[in-house]
């Protein structure tokens, strides 16, 4: 059962306790100067943004086919079954393509330490694994941010949608984004509105690299038979001559 | 005045090095984010951008001539496939090293050795270049061996040396198209006029024609640092060679736009167009001039026409991996003077190991004649006059 996150704008009162919550997780400071930071950073893994009386919430999507995991050379990005996409140091090498293929700008990097590591929400996954639920779900005070299976949470945002037509945009924001994310959000008004960008596209990224990938076994096959063929027969006037005795 | 010259460029050259030391200090002792203008909008600049991107097809003259000369057996080219392979090396030596300062752990870049992840672009790029940077070793080890007279070895590996061949022309292929598809991944991000399902093909045939551009430009720089006769018959040819791979590569970037409906963008304001703009003159004039027979017959004219391509090649890497990159990101990047600092040094230094390699080692000269192995050889001694040819 794939575990997933709904964060619902229209209850959120920009309380910034999930931020907090977070930051304890992960053993990271937190205090007003790093409340008021409105984006995710290396030492901010979730962040609540204003927009006038609204607000929104930033964190890792965990994407259902993630592009940051599908990009990252040593494989230190993975989804796991339960559905939290997580981030293993010890092999990354900080290419940080992760952060370049990423659709939402999520993984972010400790620029100022010496040996710098991705930083990212991991959906508390040693939580959620055993079917818990995250340290922002159980911090906040609204219930704007519910842990639970993704086809509830997508049951349960219907509901909403349906029962209070007038206080939603009537969209889910995460069940199409990049062919399905596990967080998903719903609000009041368009998510471009609330600092989402408008033009991630609706397929899952990963099929557009492994488009070209799959041809490499291909390449390989077919370069060595033409490069050989090539050879072969740009070479033969001189096997010819060597046979017959001509310099 | 001689004196002034003699002194100038080394000076030149030492300040590069000194101010890339001291970058390189900046870089590993207080971090990456002391020693570049990255952020987490913007995670690759020039390191990517230019000593990466760029320094790789820079180097693809390497397996183009190989291919040419090895494989199509077409002979008129070999004096200059020393010279290519030579640059190719060293090109991707430097690529590694620049690469050692954008890692965030560079003590981990053998790491895709045992950590595998087949799906990922970055995974097979960095396989590629590895395998082929081995190959350009024992394509560029005839040289050592000559120079030091060791015909035994050198008769093995001419033994081996189709396969090795083969495999290096099937390796570039692989990773100078796949250097375009890292960018697949980012349909959203790069701006229209560079991102394109064909990217991976666009840059194969690009660093195809830069690797040509490439070998005339050393040519004429090895011409003169060495006083010697330029090779103008062979650079004739290859110009033409390089007129119709650059209208192969326009032809296919301006179908490829013209298909997506691209062009329409031009409309929008911004640097975009411009950059473009730039990018398709840089391209489009030195190709011009290499099919007019006056500028083939003139070496002022050719070289003025390569090092105009090589810009617009290098711009149009930089677009699909900077520039291009920006609107979305909301933020802008110019890169930092250590980012410069140490990109200049790599590049000097480059020069430098060139000319030092081009003076120690049998690079301009002839190979072993090809009927050597067919000749009475009585013992490797009676080789010897004729390989040591080079000096
Ligand atoms: S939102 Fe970005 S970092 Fe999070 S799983 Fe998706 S691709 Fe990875
Ligand atoms: S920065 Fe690390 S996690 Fe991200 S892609 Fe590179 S190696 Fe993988
Ligand atoms: S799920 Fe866990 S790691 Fe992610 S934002 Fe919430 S508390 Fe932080």
């Amino acid at each position: 059962m794939s575990r997933a996150v709904l964060y619902d704008s229209t209850l959120c009162v920009g309380c910034r306790q999930c931020e907090e919550a977070c930051s304890t997780r992960w053993k990271l400071p937190y205090n007003e100067k790093i409340a008021a930071e409105e984006v995710i950073s290396s030492h901010k893994l979730t962040a609540i943004r204003t927009h006038g009386e609204r607000f929104s919430r930033k964190m890792c999507m965990h994407c259902q086919d993630p592009a940051c995991a599908s990009v990252c050379p040593v494989g230190a990005l993975h989804r796991t079954a339960e559905g939290p996409v997580v981030y293993e140091e010890d092999r990354c090498m900080g290419c940080r393509y992760c952060m370049a293929a990423c659709a939402f700008q999520v993984p972010t990097y400790e620029w100022d330490a010496r040996l710098p590591k991705v930083r990212k929400c991991d959906m508390c996954a040693d939580r959620t694994r055993s079917g818990g639920v995250t340290r922002c779900s159980e911090a906040c005070p609204a219930g704007a941010s519910l842990t639970g299976g993704r086809d509830e949470l997508i049951a349960e945002a219907r509901k909403r949608i349906r029962e209070k037509p007038g206080e939603y945009y009537p969209r889910i924001y995460g069940i199409e984004e990049v062919g399905g994310t596990a967080v998903l959000m719903l609000g009041a008004v368009p998510f471009e509105q609330l600092g989402f960008s408008k033009n991630v596209p609706k397929q899952a990224l990963p099929a557009l690299t492994w488009n070209a990938l799959a041809h490499v076994p291909d390449v390989v096959v077919m370069g060595s038979v033409l490069m050989g063929g090539v050879y072969w027969i740009s070479h033969r006037r001189e096997e010819v001559a060597k046979e017959e005795g001509r310099p | 005045m001689i004196r002034f010259r003699s002194i100038f460029w080394p000076a030149v050259f030492a300040l590069t090095m000194a101010g890339g030391a001291w970058a390189a200090f900046l870089r590993f002792y207080y971090g990456l984010g002391a020693s570049t203008h990255l952020t987490d909008q913007f995670p690759w600049g020039l390191w990517i951008g230019f000593d990466v991107l760029c320094g790789v097809g820079l180097a693809a003259g390497g397996f183009t001539l190989a291919a040419i000369v090895h494989i199509f057996n077409i002979k008129t080219y070999k004096p200059i496939v020393r010279p290519a392979i030579l640059t190719a090396f060293l090109g991707y030596l430097l690529v590694v090293v620049a690469l050692m300062f954008d890692l965030g752990r560079p003590y981990r870049i053998w790491h895709p050795l045992i950590m595998w992840n087949p799906r990922s672009v970055m995974f097979e790029v960095g396989w590629c270049v590895m395998l082929y940077t081995t190959v350009l070793f024992l394509e560029f080890l005839p040289l050592v061996f000559e120079k030091f007279k060791l015909s035994k070895a050198q008769r093995i590996l001419k033994f081996f040396m189709l396969p090795i061949v083969i495999l290096g022309v099937i390796l570039s292929t692989l990773h100078q198209s796949s250097l375009g598809s890292l960018f697949l991944i980012m349909p959203h991000k790069l701006h229209p006029l560079w991102y394109s399902p064909l990217l991976p093909v666009l840059f194969y045939v690009s660093a195809i024609a830069t690797g040509l551009a490439m070998t005339i430009f050393e040519s004429w720089h090895s011409a003169r640092a060495f006083n010697r006769q330029l090779e103008y018959p062979l650079i004739k040819r290859l110009t033409r060679v390089l007129a119709v791979s650059i209208a192969v590569y326009m032809t296919m970037r301006f179908l490829d736009l013209y298909h997506r409906g691209a062009l329409a963008t031009l409309d929008t304001p911004g640097i975009e167009r411009w950059l473009f703009g730039l990018e398709t003159v840089l391209m489009a004039v030195p190709m011009l001039m290499f099919f007019r027979e006056r500028t083939r017959e003139n070496p002022t004219a050719v070289y003025i026409g390569v090092v105009m391509f090589l810009l617009g090649f290098v711009t149009h890497r930089l677009n699909v991996s900077v520039t291009g990159l920006e609107a979305s990101s909301g933020v802008s990047y110019v890169p930092k003077w250590t980012e410069l600092a140490v990109t200049l040094a790599i590049v000097a230094g480059g020069f430098f190991i060139f000319r030092l390699a081009a003076k120690h080692l049998p690079v301009f000269g002839e190979e072993e004649p090809e009927e050597a192995p067919t000749l009475p050889v009585l013992s490797g001694e009676a080789c010897q006059p004729v390989l040591s040819r080079g000096d």
